[in-house]
């Protein structure tokens, strides 16, 4: 019996926000400070220490929750969920249980040429936990406090994916509406963005969910996929064999490439969630609401729109400047200068990503200021520089930082267009390579690019060469008629 | 200057003013008399030499024209208030050793008026208690009847105050925890309304019930210290941008017209004749000097026990979940494991009393109890509240009825019998659930000399007639200025 299998796949992401301080109190929620450096008695969970909510924190979920179509519920409570670790202060998290701030969204992702439309269940607030740390050598448990307390969004799917490929494309997505947005570097290596995967198999045409695992530790898109797929191939084999899935929770393996068992107390534990006495119910207004939404940023969409419509770029183009909300920041300063898109686009995403992936540099690090890129662009644009000169000065740009300007001024580089110039230069060019010049004139017309060459070196390459070239073609009409 | 001790706030206040006396020389009489009291067991930690200190720094203060009700003024503070670098055990093992890194903001603000911080007073663990019996540093005495307990879980600041150590000092109330006490020592207790008073820096036992609030000899110091600590804070979110009258300079204003509400539900049977008949004189007295008497009802009243019993101890399961022995606090030895951490640091560091209440706090919060127990009192505690607003509504501006059902009771008498230990908190219990002011003075003796209290009940935010009423009280009758001996 050979059964086709259809995987359903949901994702849970906790995205670390980036606010100044965290969602409790002032202390610092800067990444890679030295252990426990921004702690205070509301991160330590001292006794009578009591939490503020962080207003940041709400916008950001509005905003999250807005862009991803969701519903944003008026009265809004956190709840206690109680458990004992370590690295958990007050030996419960602040979270959101019954009553999530964002409610029944979707997001739309591109994937393999086309539009999915992924359900969002819910996204909630909640505070970090921090970090414990093993010491094997002294057999000693170390706390780190910086990361609790850092605020976190949980954005919940629907089981609506069904590869491992799609599941990737979402959280790509995800990633990419929370950088545009700015609520979140995303950034997995550092933490800021996490996974956890659900997935169960059914027979296709099935309509009823199979049994589901969940996998947690997904800390990169890459094992987002591998973890998947790993699971996929471990359920089927079991369903094939008649065997059934067990529900439980997993932990991905990335350097043997499996799941494993966390035989957890994690399904059986009770949280024994109640509203947290200490914070009194929010209540988010329309006008607060509306506000914050006025003053949201382009959101991916929106830009994609935007620059295949109206900057007539193509959708290729348009993906590569939206891979990064960078990307397109910086592609928005260079046409701000030039407004010349598609000089734009191509000085952006070919010469400058070519020379910073060469210098293992990212953009945020580019040597060349997105203003100067577009002055650049602007000078070629009024043939003040040759695309040629323009090259050499754009090396000089990235060598040194300086504007084109200053490097044009530094090197006497400027494009000579003057005709009586051009007209010098190629008399000059003419009398030394007579007897060539002769040989063109007597119909040899191969030898023309042989002396706009001659010319323009010459000219050490600032020469405009559409003028060279119809000053060469003057001068053999010229002998021709003569 | 014969009896420093004997003087209230206010009396300390204006010899300070006039230089016949200083806060070092009150503040050293005092220590004095705290050690000569010692037997009493009211104080946890007295600040003696940061005390004086804080005195001479008062005494400055006033030199350099500096004037202030609190300047220079003794105040105690329950050892559930924290004090930066000074210990705060909560009369627990646990935090035995447990330095403050940080003030409460009530704190904050009494160094802000000057006030001479005089030491910690004993309580109930984790202010969980009806008797003071519950600490772990031993029970405190009742200065009345050193047989007696002084009511809990403050005891320990009330009999500072009856016995005359500190003329102020600071409780919390979480169900009763500064009236009673305040009743059964014969001096002046208040809770003020939910969110009155910030609560950062009192450790938790029941976060939507605690309130910290004032202990006094006398009504119009009660009235200055309330008016000291009270006030908006941004550290704590349940505490309200209400403004704060100056009480202490409304309490004049006579209670002609006054409508008191008299709940049937508070006269019940359990309620012992005496001090039936000395809340009917005061309220008879009330009447005579032109405020009327309207019987209300209260019917709720009978659930507030049980609904208290499952929601306090429900938010105090929770509280008292970072007391782990990981950070701070109390830590097993010898640890095998995370789990043998966890549970030997617990068990040797909270008494019988604390374990029960997180027993039966974790039990209704669990899933499948969670229902029945924790959400229905819920909606009973919003009927309660709901009892009130009717009847404030409409019918009287404060209520009247006993603090407590008894006089104090003998230590020991009521250790093996919680439930009945519950009962002593009957009346004050629904304040606490309701979020209202309730403020407990003194109107008469039992036949064995003990004190008894009457207990006046606001609307929300009203301190100012409940502080009125109990003034004008005061002005007629002399309870409170009689000493135990």
């Amino acid at each position: 019996m050979s059964m086709e299998f259809e995987s359903v796949i949901g994702l849970e992401v906790h995205v670390q926000l980036a606010t100044e301080t965290k969602i409790f109190c002032g202390s610092s929620t800067r990444f890679g400070g030295d252990p426990n450096e921004f702690i205070d008695p509301v991160t330590l969970g001292l006794p009578g220490a009591l939490p503020v909510l962080n207003r940041r924190v709400v916008e950001f979920a509005i905003m999250l929750g807005k862009a991803t179509k969701c519903e944003i519920r008026r009265f809004n409570r956190f709840a206690r969920k109680h458990y004992f670790y370590p690295d958990l202060p007050k030996g419960y998290q602040i979270s959101q249980f019954e009553e999530p701030i964002c409610e029944r969204g979707s997001l739309e992702v591109h994937f393999e040429n086309a539009v999915r439309t992924v359900g969002i269940r819910r996204i909630h607030m909640e505070e970090d936990a921090g970090k414990n740390m093993h010491d094997t050598r002294t057999e000693t448990s170390l706390i780190d406090l910086n990361r609790a307390g850092v605020p976190l969004l949980e954005i919940v799917s629907e089981p609506d994916l069904r590869t491992p490929a799609e599941a990737s494309a979402y959280l790509r997505t995800l990633r990419q509406m929370v950088r545009f947005l700015g609520v979140s570097d995303g950034n997995m290596e550092e933490g800021s963005l996490r996974c956890d995967a659900n997935i169960s198999l059914r027979p296709v045409g099935e309509l009823k969910f199979g049994t589901r695992t969940e996998i947690k530790n997904l800390n990169s898109f890459r094992f987002v996929e591998r973890a998947l797929e790993y699971e996929i191939a471990r359920q089927t084999s079991l369903l094939r064999a008649g065997q059934k899935v067990v529900q439980e929770t997993l932990l991905y393996d990335s350097a043997a490439d499996v799941t494993r068992s966390m035989r957890g107390k994690e399904e059986s534990s009770d949280y024994r969630y109640f509203p947290d006495p200490d914070l009194p119910p929010l209540i988010i207004e329309e006008g607060w609401v509306n506000q914050i939404v006025g003053s949201m940023p382009r959101l991916p969409d929106q830009w994609r729109k935007e620059l295949t419509e109206n900057y007539g770029l193509s959708n290729y183009d348009a993906s590569v400047l939206l891979a990064e909300s960078e990307n397109v920041a910086f592609f928005q300063a260079v046409f701000d200068i030039c407004q010349n898109a598609k000089a734009a686009c191509n000085w952006v995403t070919s010469e400058l990503f070519g020379y910073l992936h060469k210098n293992s540099l990212t953009l945020a690090h580019s040597p060349i200021k997105p203003a100067d890129l577009g002055a650049l662009i602007k000078l070629i644009d009024d043939e003040v520089l040759s695309g040629k000169m323009a090259k050499s000065v754009f090396e000089e740009m990235f060598a040194t930082s300086q504007s084109p300007q200053e490097i044009i001024e530094k090197k006497g580089l400027k494009q000579i267009a003057n005709p009586d110039e051009i007209q010098q230069l190629v008399t000059d060019t003419i009398s030394k390579f007579s007897s060539q010049f002769d040989a063109y004139a007597q119909g040899n017309d191969r030898l023309h690019g042989f002396f706009v060459g001659e010319v323009m070196k010459l000219s050490r390459g600032a020469a405009n060469p559409k003028l060279v070239n119809n000053a060469i073609l003057d001068a053999v009409k010229k002998r021709r008629s003569s | 200057m014969t009896d420093l001790a004997s003087l209230t706030a206010t009396e300390i206040a204006s010899e300070l003013d006039r230089g016949s006396l200083s806060s070092v020389e009150l503040t050293r009489s005092l220590l004095t008399r705290a050690e000569s009291k010692r037997g009493l067991n009211a104080f946890l930690d007295l600040y003696s030499d940061v005390a004086l200190a804080s005195a001479e720094e008062a005494d400055k203060r006033r030199r350099a024209g500096e004037r202030g009700p609190l300047l220079g003024v003794p105040v105690a503070i329950k050892d559930v208030i924290l004090v930066k670098g000074t210990k705060t055990t909560c009369g627990s093992r646990m935090l035995a050793n447990f330095l403050s890194p940080y003030d409460a903001t009530v704190v904050s603000k009494l160094r802000k008026s000057g006030a001479v911080l005089f030491g910690k007073t004993n309580m109930d663990e984790f202010a969980m208690g009806s008797s003071t019996e519950n600490s772990a540093f031993g029970p405190v005495q009742n200065p009345w009847n050193k047989a007696y307990v002084p009511g809990g879980s403050s005891g320990g600041s009330a009999a500072a105050v009856s016995a005359r150590i500190a003329p102020l000092a600071l409780g919390s109330d979480t169900g009763g925890s500064i009236r009673q006490p305040a009743s059964f020592t014969g001096i002046v207790g208040m809770k003020p309304t939910y969110g009155r008073t910030s609560r950062y820096g009192l450790v938790a036992y029941a976060s939507s019930l605690d309130q910290i609030g004032p202990f006094a000899r006398s009504v119009k110091d009660c009235a200055h210290l309330l008016e000291t600590i009270s006030g908006f804070d941004p550290s704590d979110s349940t505490s309200m941008d209400v403004p704060v009258p100056s009480w202490s300079e409304e309490l004049t204003q006579g209670i002609k017209g006054l409508r008191i509400g008299v709940p049937k539900q508070y006269f019940i049977e359990g309620l012992h004749p005496e001090v039936e008949q000395a809340v009917r004189a005061a309220l008879q007295w009330y009447e005579g000097q032109g405020a009327s008497l309207v019987e209300v009802d209260l019917p709720h009243t009978e659930a507030a026990l049980s609904t208290y019993y499952i929601l306090a101890p429900a938010e105090a399961s929770s509280n008292l979940a970072r007391f782990d022995g990981v950070r701070y606090g109390h830590r097993a030895a010898e640890p095998t494991d995370l789990i043998d951490l966890y549970c030997r640091s617990r068990s040797e560091g909270f008494g019988t009393e604390v374990k029960r209440r997180i027993m039966i706090g974790t039990y209704v919060l669990s899933s499948g109890y969670y229902d029945a127990f924790y959400l229905r009192a819920q909606k009973v505690r919003a009927l309660i509240k709901n009892d009130f607003d009717k009847v404030f509504s409409s019918q009287c501006d404060l209520l009247a009825c006993p603090t407590a059902p008894t006089p104090a009771f003998r230590i020991g008498e009521k250790v093996d019998d919680p439930l009945t230990m519950y009962l002593s908190d009957v009346f004050t219990i629904t304040v606490n659930l309701a979020g209202l002011p309730g403020l407990s003075l003194p109107c008469g003796f039992s036949s064995s000399q003990l004190p008894i209290g009457l207990q006046l009940i606001g609307k929300p935010w009203d301190e100012g007639t409940l502080l009125r009423a109990a003034y004008a009280y005061e002005q007629q009758h002399d309870w409170h200025t009689r000493v135990p001996q």
